[in-house]
């Protein structure tokens, strides 16, 4: 009597163990282009600083306190006395710039190889959630340690949101919690930091879970698609991706521990001042370019929705682009297409710089020309260019 | 043009770090007035210091000696509200040394029956004690200016550690031909409003500071302080040291950060290249 149930749970056991055993194979048997190059492995990069942005975040968030009385002290107090205090909080913060780096280039891989084309689209639509995701979570993640840059910044956000019409106003009492940021805020920055951390965490699963089902895209279109020309995951592609983490790693490590002045803000390790408005509010620098976007824009509410749009645009990139493609057989014109891809990533940069400057003078015209130039790589250039090409066989 | 006007219209001007600068009542020179120009703080010479660049190391010895020269001279205005007297066991101080030194402070400990404030010897879990109760005793005590507080002074303040040895050194400088207007020199804040020291002086000539002025008095003076090391107490020594032991303060983990930094690197050197050793192997089998 008693041998039956534990051989039934051995089965059971067994079943299961098998059950993973077949999905780990067909993981790791699953084809991709032979062809794929160093861009593909930021997706593993990206997986790699997520897993270690939660442990370090789990971590902190043990002794952090959202009160806005509290919260400068408490995470001095972790930097200073906690046990590894200092290196957790300095892993969470370079992953944070690690991490929007690294998806600023697989955004970018996605545009240029046009990963984004059927069969894909649904990818590309989950992986711009996530992009937006990750940067709702950055920018509550910044408000967190409630320095001067902190406090400003959701002071900036506050107000953006308080331009849209005729809603602004309850939405801006709704995200700060009352007429300036304060306790409130820190409270909602808090949970929806956490909160959205694991979302992200489900958003990749499901990512990788597409991918797996319609196969990756390849650096030579469908002609890398050819299965006579894949090769299996394992081990030639773990074996890539490894080498893609443990580069970044030192990446990583050398700016951490060497440079940290690369990736942190002076003026947040000034404790918050609602009495003292610091002459230049500057956000991270990953948000730098929309930063530049909105200040180009002599209307408050549409400088907020050009630099929303800026981000929003991104989910229609599968529809606008009305070509088949530039790479792969038909190369016409692929010159055209890298000169607009190098203006897209020229206008993006500069509108960056265009933020970190007072956007006035000559920044004002930098950071207008930029704008446009970002647009027109979606509105002007994706629509029209096989169209183009077509013209360009002709002639 | 008021001297707090024409500041408040270079704020429009400043950029990334004269807005900084200003946080601590440090313009550096954006503004569209002639005198702002010539009053804007002098580039403070860089200087050599141990923890300097990416493989710099704190040197102890001056990091205590700065300590010294903290509690003696800077602590009767200057507060470390974010230090506790047991971190300073990561300048080389042993517990018994550190509980020893923390017995020569006073920290607050309630009310006696009277309602009067009680004071008792610190311990090694206790924060530094604040100089003053408040700003407002702050700024009655050094004519309006609110001494800032120094636990993470080389890194907000812009010029870094340079410019707090060159501030410290460089008084007595002949004063600005410039007039009053641009005295506006309360060298920071902590909690409250950017403060004006006033008065017919206008503060000390500095030309680190802002408008040339602080208000901060000379504070080193030769023999302020006495070493147990036996080092000659000079007022640049003093200002050498006590400017090791701010940045020190301000970061205390760098020393391990770029300890660690060495030992993962080389790890993460041989790591990758037995990687790119097995990546080729593996690939070796493949047609290009």
């Amino acid at each position: 009597m008693a041998g039956t149930p534990s051989c039934k749970d051995h089965k059971e056991q067994g079943q299961e163990a098998a059950g993973v055993a077949t999905f780990v194979k067909d993981y790791m048997s699953l084809l991709l282009p032979a062809d794929l190059n160093l861009l593909w492995t930021i997706g593993a990069m990206l997986v790699a600083v997520l897993v270690l942005m939660l442990l370090s975040g789990l971590t902190l968030a043990l002794s952090y306190t959202p009160d806005a009385s509290l919260a400068f002290g408490s995470v001095e107090a972790l930097e200073r006395r906690m046990p590894s205090g200092w290196l957790l909080r300095s892993l969470h913060m370079t992953g944070a710039s690690f991490f929007m780096a690294a998806l600023y280039l697989h955004v970018f891989r996605g545009l240029y190889y046009g990963s984004y084309r059927a069969p894909r689209r649904g990818l590309w639509l989950i992986g711009s959630a996530l992009l937006v995701m990750v940067m709702i979570t950055a920018f509550a993640g910044y408000v967190l340690p409630w320095g001067q840059m902190s406090y400003w910044g959701a002071d900036v956000a506050g107000k953006a949101v308080g331009a849209v019409p005729l809603i602004g106003p309850v939405l801006e009492r709704i995200f700060l919690g009352g007429d300036a940021p304060g306790t409130a805020t820190l409270h909602r920055m808090f949970v929806l930091h956490f909160t959205l951390a694991f979302s992200i965490v489900g958003a990749v699963l499901l990512h990788v879970a597409v991918l797996h089902t319609r196969g990756s895209s390849s650096p030579s279109g469908l002609r890398g698609q050819n299965p006579a020309r894949m090769l299996p995951f394992y081990p030639y592609f773990t074996i890539k991706d490894t080498l893609g983490v443990v580069v970044m790693a030192l990446l990583f490590t050398l700016v951490l521990c060497f440079w940290p002045g690369l990736i942190t803000e002076p003026a947040n390790y000034r404790p918050a001042n609602p009495l003292h408005t610091p002459a230049d509010i500057e956000p991270e620098w990953y948000f730098l370019p929309f930063y530049g976007m909105l200040q180009a824009v002599p209307s408050k509410f549409a400088g907020l929705l050009v630099s929303a749009g800026a981000v929003a645009v991104l989910f229609c990139v599968p529809w606008l682009d009305r070509g088949a493609g530039w790479i792969g057989e038909q190369t016409g014109q692929r010159w055209l297409a890298r000169l607009a891809v190098s203006a897209l990533v020229v206008s993006f940069v500069m509108a960056g710089l265009a933020g970190s400057h007072h956007v006035q003078g000559i920044w004002l015209l930098v950071g207008r020309l930029a704008t446009v130039g970002y647009y027109a790589y979606f509105l002007g250039f994706l629509p029209f260019y096989a169209k183009l090409a077509n013209w360009g066989e002709r002639a | 043009m008021t001297g707090t006007q024409v500041l408040s219209s270079s704020i429009a001007q400043a950029r990334k770090w004269g807005g900084v600068a200003l946080l601590l009542g440090v313009g550096l020179g954006h503004g569209p007035a002639g005198w702002a120009q010539s009053l804007a703080p002098a580039q403070a010479p860089v200087q050599n210091w141990s923890f300097k660049g990416p493989l710099g190391h704190f040197d102890l010895a001056a990091v205590q000696r700065g300590y010294a020269v903290f509690a003696g001279v800077c602590a009767s205005c200057h507060g470390l509200t974010q230090v506790h007297f047991s971190d300073l066991a990561g300048m080389g101080l042993t517990s018994e040394q550190i509980a020893a030194l923390a017995e020569a402070w006073q920290v607050p400990y309630g009310l006696d029956a009277e309602g009067r404030l009680k004071h008792r010897k610190a311990q090694p879990d206790d924060a530094l004690p604040e100089p003053y109760p408040n700003a407002q005793a702050a700024r009655a005590a050094n004519r309006g200016a609110v001494p800032p507080d120094l636990s993470r002074i080389t890194q907000v303040y812009p010029g870094g550690p340079d410019r707090v040895f060159a501030l410290l050194t460089g008084y007595g400088a002949p004063p600005s031909h410039q007039n009053e207007k641009g005295s506006a020199a309360g060298e920071g804040l902590v909690g409250g409003a950017f403060s004006t020291a006033t008065g017919g002086a206008g503060g000390f000539a500095n030309p680190y500071a802002i408008g040339h002025r602080t208000a901060m008095p000379p504070p080193l003076r030769d023999g302020a302080v006495v070493y147990a090391d036996g080092t000659q107490a000079t007022a640049e020594q003093e200002a050498r040291d006590v400017t090791t032991f701010l940045a020190w303060v301000s970061n205390p983990h760098a020393d391990s950060k770029r300890r660690l930094g060495v030992g993962v690197a080389l790890y993460l050197c041989f790591l990758a290249t037995l990687l790119v050793i097995l990546k080729r192997r593996i690939w070796s089998h493949v047609r290009k």
